[in-house]
């Protein structure tokens, strides 16, 4: 056999999804990994910045920040933590079926995934809507009213601006993720992956773990400190 | 190529998450003065890892992507340390304290 042939019986031997400047899937994966994590990265520093100001804010201002607890609902942020922790599980379930080839689960858990995204943005909405009744929503002129503690309405604007900015960033982040586990489930349907090939379905999970992070974070440096404070 | 943690392995985590948020959202009613934060911020960290190591399963990733994974807190405490000390230092915290 000669030189030329034995390229292209190896050539023809791989996986499809292999590209040709990798030398095989192990190092093609690596690669989607490691890209995957510089991007999640530049994310760190993205809300790094909103959870610095944040601080510094509360810092200057910690009565005023304090007395806007009584407004936020920790019984949903906690709802919608323990439902964030939900889909991490069916993520990471979803990643192990792709790792196993399990197509069928795979594609039950990438919809669980989804289900429970989605009830994240329900709870959410409700959230907003109540802060919408109550009148704490400073973004919007004549929806601010802090008649309760006035000595505090102005610096507790900054607390609501900061609320709004980083759940609202964050609830960005989880329609971004619905559209990636949507892309994912469709190339699950045209049985696109396999055993060797399941790069996109894990890369897409460690985005989908990052944001449940994010959201760990926000949880309780949003609802829960200043509590036992009863400054209204 | 990558070892895949069993089913009970992600099963047990998602528990012990769960019960860390009831455990965060409870101790916060408690009156704890500036440790309050102190102990939600260290949960938080607990299930960041948990998340991070299990569900990411960054343990079993390479050298090079648990270098780059470290490189990112390692900016972040650049970012907020520099940044904190700043503000501190140039006595723009009236108040004194952070919390």
């Amino acid at each position: 056999m000669s030189d030329t042939h034995g390229a292209v019986a190896e050539h023809s031997e791989h996986s499809p999804h292999l590209r040709h400047h990798f030398d095989d899937m192990a190092q093609q994966f690596d690669a989607a990994t490691l890209g995957m994590w510089v991007f999640l990265l530049t994310e760190i520093m993205f809300f790094g910045g909103m959870f610095g100001a944040y601080t510094m804010y509360r810092g200057m201002y910690p009565e005023a920040f304090a007395s806007t607890s009584q407004y936020m609902n920790p019984l949903f942020g906690a709802m919608n933590t323990a439902v964030l922790i939900v889909s991490s599980l069916t993520m990471a379930l979803a990643v192990r079926a792709s790792r196993l080839g399990e197509q069928k689960s795979l594609q039950l858990f990438l919809i669980l995934t989804m289900i429970f995204g989605i009830a994240f943005l329900v709870i959410k909405g409700f959230e907003y809507h109540e802060h919408w009744v109550d009148m704490k929503v400073p973004l919007f002129p004549g929806h601010w009213n802090y008649s309760e503690a006035p000595q505090f309405a102005q610096q507790a604007q900054i607390m609501f601006c900061f609320y709004f900015f980083m759940t609202g960033f964050h609830a960005l982040h989880m329609v971004i993720g619905l559209g990636l586990m949507t892309t994912i489930f469709v190339m699950a349907r045209k049985g696109t992956f396999s055993t060797s090939y399941f790069a996109p379905v894990e890369i897409s999970g460690l985005y989908w773990h990052f944001v449940d992070i994010v959201w760990i974070f926000l949880f309780p440096l949003l609802y829960l400190i200043g509590r036992t404070k009863k400054l209204i | 190529m990558h070892s895949i943690p069993s089913v009970r392995t992600y099963v047990i985590v998602w528990a012990i998450l769960t019960v860390m948020t009831f455990v965060t959202y409870y101790v916060a009613q408690i009156e704890l003065g500036a440790w309050n934060i102190v102990v939600a911020l260290l949960i938080a960290f607990f299930k960041m890892m948990l998340v991070i190591m299990i569900f990411m399963n960054l343990k079993a990733d390479s050298a090079l992507t648990k270098l780059f994974a470290a490189g990112g807190f390692f900016w972040m405490i650049l970012l907020l340390g520099q940044f904190f000390i700043d503000y501190v230092s140039r006595g723009w915290m009236p108040n004194g304290r952070m919390w």
